[in-house]
């Protein structure tokens, strides 16, 4: 299972492929993003964008649409694709597993609940929420982690994760059992994922918390790839490995924590595209931390467009869509890692 | 023959002119969405169905209705999805949401109206009139309401005793009984039987046992339940309702499954059906 990380195929990346694959991930995403901002229920040409561009606003109310509405939401999705691709990538190496994803192993669940205490305790508030949101996320993680790397299988992890997200769902059961029926539907809702809360105020302050994040994970590369290759290389290549898995496990916590509370559950984008980029580029974190934020930017940016057309003017459940794309690669994995072993 | 065709044109424009007064002819007609199963259905007793471009998930009467274009779920609007049908007016059940979504909409300069939507004669009564001005159809609002209050004072005259009650549904495979905070239980109370399940809140598993201890004379159940449980048998069967007074003395309503979950115009037939089944009104 654990070759699935491409250990065996750690070869020096040839510079020349992976800038041309980064190159073709940012252009995808850059396309991408002109689709989703140009396709929707609410019709908008590209065109009108260029006279825009230009100072020509001859459609008011779709120029206020697509700056309002629209724009804030492809850009929410970006921003949650690049976390939760690039923790993804970073939690698999932390954990030396394949199948660790934010979703699977409890970290969305806990940062959740602290999501729902929040809003229960002190009935909202952006900081507040996204504050327990990340003590919920960082909480479940730890407990992953501690109870993962007990057991020396990757299903050690997935076992951890499944009772972090029993324990994580039944609490927020117990905090919505006083709930009322309406309550009740919104939290399903909830739970399935949704981009539509986003705001510029929102973003404001999103975007550059969850740079710093992303581009502070990318920084730890070449601990990654000692990771990789057992602890004792870890040591021996100077890491302080206790300092450097907390040091990590925190930074996860507080890139995932802040954008789960906004847009609830949405599964396996962390999971797939850093096995999709690891594929592609091979395993060097140098690359596959960036093509996986980029990948995750892409893949959700797409998701969301999907989510808005396939049953216009009603809109899918974002998780929803991700989960039926991703499932069946989820499945393909783990059929791959069987045979191969 | 082409020439007839020509004639029939120039007549038909000319006739069209005659008829629309000039004022009438710049003013763009209304466009309106409604978020709610009862507002939707006012809007067509209004009959004023023409000005609907869109409704959401819940508008299911009349059935016409559901061949508009739906927004989904009204708690879970997606913006965008309401801009895009252009409406002049939304009417917005209260419950209607989230927040930030009606906010948005509102700032495109779409007209929201906020209508009450609780399990009251009052709210109901607002609300018609709500709609009935928004829609300039007033006249047509206040027959509405007349026809309203003398069914609902016809459905209340005659006195009966109370009997104790409980409201079933089938949802994912289990069944559900109606608490104290549902609309169900309103109509149940309305129609003067007393809710077992009152201190309940929303609806939630039957427990056999409750269930028997407080011995239910009579059971609501929803059409849709009956077709999932496969007939009116397999009720009086079910382990934790054989037992029953309900079942013993055949006290066993079937009620369409909009009339038990909503307090619309159409609650006086909810009661009309309870209290023939319940005491053979």
């Amino acid at each position: 299972m654990i070759n699935l990380l491409g250990i065996g195929r750690l070869r020096p990346a040839t510079p020349l492929t992976t800038s041309w694959g980064l190159l073709l991930l940012a252009v995808g995403l850059f396309f991408a993003v002109l689709v989703a901002s140009t396709q929707g229920a609410y019709p908008i040409a590209v065109a009108d964008l260029w006279s825009w561009a230009f100072g020509h606003a001859n459609d008011e109310v779709a120029q206020t649409i697509w700056l309002d509405i629209r724009m804030p939401r492809v850009l929410l999705g970006l921003v949650t694709g690049a976390v939760l691709g690039m923790t993804g990538a970073v939690m698999q190496a932390l954990f030396r597993n394949p199948l660790a994803e934010p979703g699977l192993v409890g970290l969305s669940a806990g940062a959740s609940l602290g999501a729902v205490l929040a809003i229960v305790l002190t009935g909202g508030g952006f900081l507040w929420i996204g504050g327990f949101a990340f003590l919920g996320g960082f909480a479940a993680t730890c407990l992953a982690y501690l109870l993962g790397t007990r057991s020396q299988t990757p299903a050690g992890l997935l076992l951890a994760g499944i009772a972090i997200n029993a324990v994580g769902f039944s609490a927020m059961g117990v905090l919505i059992v006083h709930a009322n029926d309406a309550e009740l539907r919104d939290l399903t809702f909830w739970n399935m994922g949704s981009l539509a809360a986003a705001n510029w105020q929102m973003l404001a302050w999103l975007i550059p918390w969850s740079g710093l994040a992303v581009a502070i994970l990318w920084r730890q590369w070449r601990a990654l790839n000692a990771l990789l290759l057992g602890e004792r290389e870890t040591f021996h290549l100077g890491f302080d490995i206790r300092r450097l898995r907390w040091h990590l496990i925190l930074l996860i916590a507080l890139a995932v924590g802040p954008t789960v509370a906004v847009t609830g559950g949405i599964g396996f984008v962390g999971l797939v595209l850093p096995h999709l980029v690891r594929l592609w580029l091979g395993a060097d974190h140098r690359w596959v931390l960036p093509a996986s934020a980029l990948g995750g930017a892409l893949a959700l940016t797409l998701a969301d467009w999907l989510s808005r057309v396939v049953i216009s003017p009603a809109e899918l459940p974002i998780g929803i869509v991700t989960s039926l794309i991703g499932g069946p690669f989820f499945i393909w994995l783990l059929l791959r890692g069987a045979r191969r072993r | 023959m082409s020439r007839m065709k020509y004639l029939f044109q120039a007549l038909s424009v000319a006739l069209t002119l005659c008829i629309s007064p000039a004022g009438q002819a710049t003013e763009t007609p209304m466009r309106v969405v409604s978020l709610g199963g009862s507002i939707t259905e006012i809007v067509y007793a209004l009959d004023a169905q023409d000005l609907l471009v869109g409704v959401d998930q819940s508008s299911l009467y009349p059935p016409q209705a559901q061949t508009l274009p739906s927004v989904g779920y009204y708690r879970h609007l997606p913006s965008e999805g309401v801009v895009s049908l252009k409406p002049t007016l939304v009417l917005a059940s209260a419950n209607a949401g989230p927040p930030q979504v009606i906010e948005q909409i509102k700032r495109l300069g779409i007209d929201v109206m906020p209508l009450s939507d609780e399990p009251t004669v009052n709210s109901l009564e607002a609300r018609v009139r709500a709609i009935a001005k928004a829609l300039d159809r007033q006249a047509q609002g206040e027959a509405l309401l007349s026809q309203f209050r003398t069914a609902w004072d016809l459905a209340h005259t005659k006195s009966v005793p109370a009997l104790s009650a409980t409201l079933l549904i089938m949802r994912g495979g289990r069944l559900l009984a109606a608490g104290g905070d549902t609309t169900a239980h309103v109509v149940l109370s309305e129609s003067g039987l007393e809710n077992i399940f009152s201190e309940q809140r929303s609806y939630q598993p039957i427990s056999a046992e409750a269930l028997n201890a407080q011995a239910p004379e009579v059971i609501i159940v929803t059409t849709s339940t009956v077709n999932a449980m496969g007939n009116l048998d397999a009720i009086k069967t079910h382990p934790a309702l054989r037992l029953t007074p309900a079942v013993r003395d055949n006290r066993i309503v079937v009620l369409d499954d909009l009339l038990a979950q909503g307090f619309g115009l159409r609650v006086t037939e909810a009661i009309h059906t309870i209290r023939q089944g319940a005491w053979g009104d």
